[in-house]
Formats: C-alpha cells, structure tokens, sequence
C-alpha cells in the first residue's frame, strides 16, 4: 500500500481549515464616504439558520429603512463565516478591520468568538453591535466602550425562564452544558437564580460543543433525579438534546426540561409534535404585535424562507439604530473614533419595528422588554411558524441584570 | 445502590449500552470506508455527506411522496448508492492511476459541495422525522430506560456488518472482489469485467453509508453537518482497525463506542477526544492497526 498513513490524516485534520470561506469585498477607492458594516457569524454550522444569511438580510433591510443612502452615504454590508471558532473569527476581524476598512462588526453569535471580537474591536476603536452571542460578561467583567450587546444575554435568559420553572415548583435542577464560554455563562447565571429561589442544583455535565449524541449526557441527567434538567446550550444541540429526551422518556418519567436558549428555528426543526409545550424567552416574536408582523412582511423573503430569529432581527434594529448615530455625526468623525458613536448611540433613545422604544445603558446593554412563550400545540397552531403562545413579559427595566451587579469597569466609577 | 469506580453501577450499565448503540453507526459507516478503501483503494471523505444524503432521501420520500420509514430503509441507499455509481463513473474512475491523495482531495470537494448545496436548500438547524411507530416505546431493563428503537439500530447494524463481512470473505463474488483488488489485470484476463465490479462496489459502499443516514434519522435531527460531525471519528476508528480491514472496522467501531460512552461518565470533557488520542497511542505501536497486515 503506498499511502502513507500520516498524509491521510493530515488531510483529515487540515480539513475543517479547508472549509474556511472568506466572502469579503476589497476596499474600494471611495471609502471616506462609506460605511462598512461586517457580518460576522456562523454560515455553515449549527447556529446557521438562526443568525447566518437572515442576519446579513436584516441589516441590509436597515440600511434601506434608514434611507442613509439617498442621503449621499455609501453604506456596505459584508459577511463572513467564523464557523464557531475563536481564531477564524479572529483572523477575518483583522483583515476586515486592518486592510479592508470595516467600521462596524455585527452579530457574532458563538460567545467565545464574540469575547474575541469584543477586544479586537476595542483596540482598534471600532464598533462591536453583538447580536448573536450570550455571554452577559459583555456588559460585566468584559465591556467596553465601543461594545453595545443588543438582543439577549444568559442573564435575561435565566431571570425570565428559570425563574418561571422554579415558581411552577422546579425545586432541583440538572445542567447540560455546552463546554465553552456561552454554557458555561448561561448555567452560572441560571444557578444564581435557581439558589436564590430557594432551589437547588444537584450537578451539571458538560458536553463537546457541538455534540450529536446527548444519551450519556441526559442518562446522567436522569441518574440525579432532579426535577428540572436545564440545557444551557443552543441551535442543533438544543434540539438533539430535546429530541433524545423525549425518545428516552425522560418527559413521561416526570422530570421536566427547561430549554434555556430555544429560538423559533429550533422549534422548527424539531416539528410542534416534539416541542409543544416547551417554554422558552425571547425578546422578538414575529407575530407578537402589529409592528413585528409589518417588519416581518417587509422584510421580504428570507434566506431559507424562515422566519425571522431573535438574534436576526437585532441585527436590523442594531444597524438602523447605529445609522441614525452616523447620520447625527457624520460620516467622516464616525470612522474616526468608534467609541465616540458608541457614546452618541447610548445618548439617543431606540425605536424600531422590531423591538420598539428601548434604551442603551453606559455598560452597552440595549434596553428592552423580555418575553416568556411557551410551545402551542398542534392543535392550537394554524401552521408552520405559529408556534408561540404568550405566557408573560418583563418590562425592559427589570428584564436585564442591573447595572450595579455586572462588575462593568465603565460605571464603576 | 452499587457503585463501580465511583459510578453507580445502574449508570455505568446504562452508558455501556449506549456506547453499543454509537458503536453501531461507527461500525456501519467505517465498514463502507473499509470496503470501498479494500477493493478501490479510494479513501472516500464523500462518506459523511452520502451518509446525510440517506437522511435526506428518507426525509423527501416522507415528505413529498408520504412513504414511510421502511420502504426508505430500501429506496434511500438504492438512490443514493446510484447517485454514488453515477460520481464514480463521472469523477473517480478517472483517479485510480493517481497518487490516493488525488481521490481523497475529490471526494473530500464533492462531500463539501453536497453539503454546501443541502444547506443552501435546507438551512441547517435540521428537519423533524419521526421515529416508525412500530419502533416507538421503551423497554425497562431495571437499570436503565432502552428505547425500542435504539435496540432496532444495534441489530441492524450486526445483521448489515455480518451480512458484508460473509459476502466478502465467504461468497465466490467476494473471492472475485478480493482477486480483483491484487492484480486486476489477471482477472480481467479470466473473463470479468473489472470496472464494473469495482464500480458496483463504490455504489454498495455508498449504499452503506446510506442506510446509516436512514437509521440515524429518527434520532439526530436530519441537517446537512450530521455526516460531518460522524465521519472524523469514523475516519480515526478505520485507521485504528487497520485500513481496508473489515473485520477491524466492525470490531473497532462497537469497542470505539463503548469507550467513548464510559468516558462520558468518567471525564466528558473529553468523550470528543478520546478516540483520537487512542489512535495515536495505536499509530505508534502498531502501525498497521490492530487488524491490518503491514
């Protein structure tokens, strides 16, 4: 055999570099008058659909909204996949903001990818919109000044759907954890509620991120025989883990399961048979009003003909918000100095079709109203995509974790 | 309750079981590389994508023809196993006088072009298949909850790797295939058409890959990464049974499994690892694998 082992794999460990697909423009000779938005998020794996090319096509759909254009600035939006990983995410910011000129990074879903950008962007004095990630530590231990952390955090997350599950009698818990920055978040902050409601947690395990198989992980889960098993991971994950729990009978042996982070994609892909039930936050719904549904409409046809998530439609009302600053300011002092239309972007009130009025806090927390849904039945729903019914709401105000308990640097003193 | 190692013994059980159940789909998928690697010598990274496009198949019958899952345990691998004999027509067969790396950088593209085009045409967060109701259910085996299906998916896969493993060793076809494999032109000599035969056997392997989608359907979400995620490990289990080895692939896909459902127990941190790191250890002290000859 003349193959040599080793050649076989090294191509299989090079393999996922292979795959790594840059889809940027080169800068063109205009640039004072243009704005450069990145698109930054996952583009071929599990966090696809719920961020991915739908997010590209909200901020494109901002841009028109903004009617910045006919004002006689060029606006780009851009897009790339970091493909959940830290240093390709990394290596595209550089060359985006180094050599291509981008002004704006948007998205990021992945947490240890958006703590990477959250830094990248600081030292060059850019602009970090962080739609897709949930570490609440971006507006803790880690903000910053050119960084404003707009749909949802683990916090958020923990307040509004553990604080339901421990009050309809969720007493103990159970952590799945996906084993990288976001899980691990999620699962502190959701602890820090369970404890203070007087619950427990029994144990946690941590999981390969992303993982298929998740048997082990909820027979283990089933073994603590706590009350409520929490599934501090999202995208394909979360609804692998639900669909296994479902097929092992954990549900019908009486141990309930909270999705901490289940977005209306997920709900999709597991079919309202699997999912019914599930009660799950968000902070946008496309059917929750009057507005969500004309934003919706207008929106056109997605990528994929989904609807559109949460994290999605913050990227519109990130990038039209952010617009409105460049307009305020200038096209020349915005690319000057990124904190400084951070700073106009926190002085200014939001409103937009998705989120409504809301507000941006010093610590780069975006201000708005947190909604607790549970999973209608099959019966219930008219069709593919209504798939919530509305259980509560926390108003903006209480809905994220207050300013003085984050440890954030920028109001301390 | 008892305890072993510091486990309770109901969960170290119930994980061992498990590690049969993920041992089934490594065996089944590494046997399709072993064979198309034994009689083409192509190492075939199109597998994971073939592997989903049996999901897929299952999923489209399902969907826009209403036929259900055993009827697609049948059609998926014949469709996708044609859709195999059609790539290896097209592309493959051009490469087997080249150096191997030429056919895995092939079929390493078409398995990234296949997943791209799913993707673009089905997103990525996964399309719902319900599990046959025939299957549904759960047996209690005291220390743990089995679900019937589970069970189905380990027979299977012992009944398919038996069956393949009798075919080649045991069958005057297989003798044909084998002879084949060590001087083609010797065979061809006697009558056979070789191409054909080596063709068949690229869309029998295919065939493989696709059943596995089938079975993997019900239980993992059907999206256009789930061979990706499979086929490293898989890669890892057939080089550490010894490259183009059948029996070795079987034997090691089960025992991978099983090792890599304990380490769930013990350290999950590195379930995604363990593999790997066994087939360095393997690497270094036997070369060849634990069933290859050298």
């Amino acid at each position: 055999m003349s193959l040599s082992r080793r050649s076989v794999l090294g191509v299989a460990a090079g393999a996922p570099l292979l795959t790594t697909s840059l889809s940027f423009r080169k800068a063109r000779a205009q640039a004072q008058n243009t704005i450069r938005i990145g698109v930054l998020n996952d583009q071929s794996g599990v966090y696809r659909d719920l961020s991915g090319p739908g997010s590209t096509h909200c901020a494109r759909y901002a841009v028109r909204e903004s009617g910045i254009t006919q004002a006689g600035v060029n606006v780009e939006v851009i897009e790339a996949d970091h493909q959940n990983r830290p240093d390709v995410g990394s290596t595209v910011m550089r060359q985006w903001m180094d050599r291509d000129g981008v002004d704006v990074i948007l998205d990021v879903p992945t947490s240890s990818v958006a703590l990477a950008a959250n830094t990248l962007v600081r030292e060059r004095n850019k602009v970090f919109l962080c739609s897709g990630a949930a570490t609440s530590d971006l507006t803790g231990p880690a903000c910053s000044p050119n960084t404003i952390h707009w749909t949802y955090d683990t916090w958020m997350l923990a307040n509004s759907t553990a604080r339901a599950m421990v009050a309809a009698g969720g007493q103990t818990w159970f952590f799945v954890t996906a084993d990288y920055a976001f899980g691990h978040a999620l699962e502190r902050d959701t602890t820090a509620f369970i404890t203070a409601a007087g619950g427990r947690v029994l144990g946690s395990v941590r999981h390969p991120f992303p993982n298929t198989d998740f048997s082990s992980f909820l027979l283990q889960a089933q073994a603590s025989r706590a009350q409520v098993i929490g599934l501090a991971n999202a995208g394909a994950d979360t609804t692998n883990a639900i669909k296994q729990a479902a097929e092992f009978g954990i549900t019908r042996r009486g141990q309930r399961i909270a999705g901490l982070l289940v977005f209306i994609t997920d709900v999709d892909a597991l079919g309202i048979e699997t999912a019914q039930g599930l009660v799950l936050s968000e902070t946008f719904y496309w059917d929750l009003n009057d507005r969500t549904r004309a934003f919706t409409r207008n929106l056109g046809t997605m990528p994929g003909n989904i609807r559109p998530s949460m994290v999605q439609a913050g990227c519109y009302s990130a990038v039209l918000h952010y617009l409105k600053a460049v307009r305020e300011m200038g096209v020349a002092a915005a690319k000057a100095n990124g904190a400084e239309v951070v700073a106009r972007m926190k002085a200014m009130p939001t409103d937009d079709q998705a989120f409504g009025q809301g507000s941006i806090r010093a610590d780069g927390r975006k201000l708005h109203p947190a909604y607790l849904f549970q999973v209608k039945t099959p019966q219930e729903s008219s069709g593919r995509w209504d798939y919530y019914r509305l259980l509560g709401e926390t108003p903006a105000d209480r809905a994220f974790r207050p300013m003085a308990e984050g440890g954030c640097a920028l109001v301390r003193s | 309750m008892d305890m072993i190692f510091g486990v309770p013994a109901p969960l170290l059980f119930g994980q061992l079981v498990l590690g049969l159940i993920n041992g089934a789909f490594y065996a089944m998928l590494s046997l399709g590389l072993a064979v198309i690697f034994g009689l083409l010598n192509i190492i075939n990274f199109t597998h994971g994508a073939q592997f989903m496009m049996g999901a897929f198949v299952a999923w489209m019958l399902l969907t826009y023809l209403g036929i259900g899952y055993w009827w697609a345990l049948l059609i998926a691998p014949v469709v996708v196993g044609l859709s195999g004999i059609v790539i290896e027509r097209l592309f493959i067969s051009r490469l087997y006088k080249l150096d191997h790396l030429y056919g895995l950088l092939l079929t390493f593209g078409l398995g990234l072009i296949i997943e791209g085009t799913f993707r673009n045409l089905y997103g990525s967060s996964g399309l719902p298949y319900r599990i046959p109701p025939e299957l549904t259910g759960a047996w209690d085996l005291g220390f743990m909850f089995l679900p019937v299906y589970r069970g189905w998916v380990v027979i299977v896969a012992l009944l398919v790797c038996l069956a393949t493993w009798l075919v080649i060793e045991k069958t005057p076809l297989g003798a044909t295939l084998r002879a084949a494999t060590e001087n083609a032109a010797l065979v061809q000599a006697f009558g056979i058409n070789v191409p054909r035969l080596v063709t068949l056997t690229y869309g029998a392997g295919v065939g493989l890959a696709a059943l596995a989608g089938v079975l993997a359907a019900p239980i993992y979400s059907v999206n256009p990464q789930m061979g990706a995620n499979f086929i490293i490990t898989v890669f890892a289990v057939v080089v550490i049974g010894g490259m183009g080895s059948i029996l070795g692939s079987i034997v090691t896909g089960f025992v991978l499994g099983v090792v890599e459902g304990l380490t769930r127990v013990f350290y999950p941190e590195l379930s995604s690892t363990v593999v790997f790191i066994i087939m360095a250890i393997v690497l270094l002290t036997r070369p060849a694998g634990l069933f290859g000859r050298a």
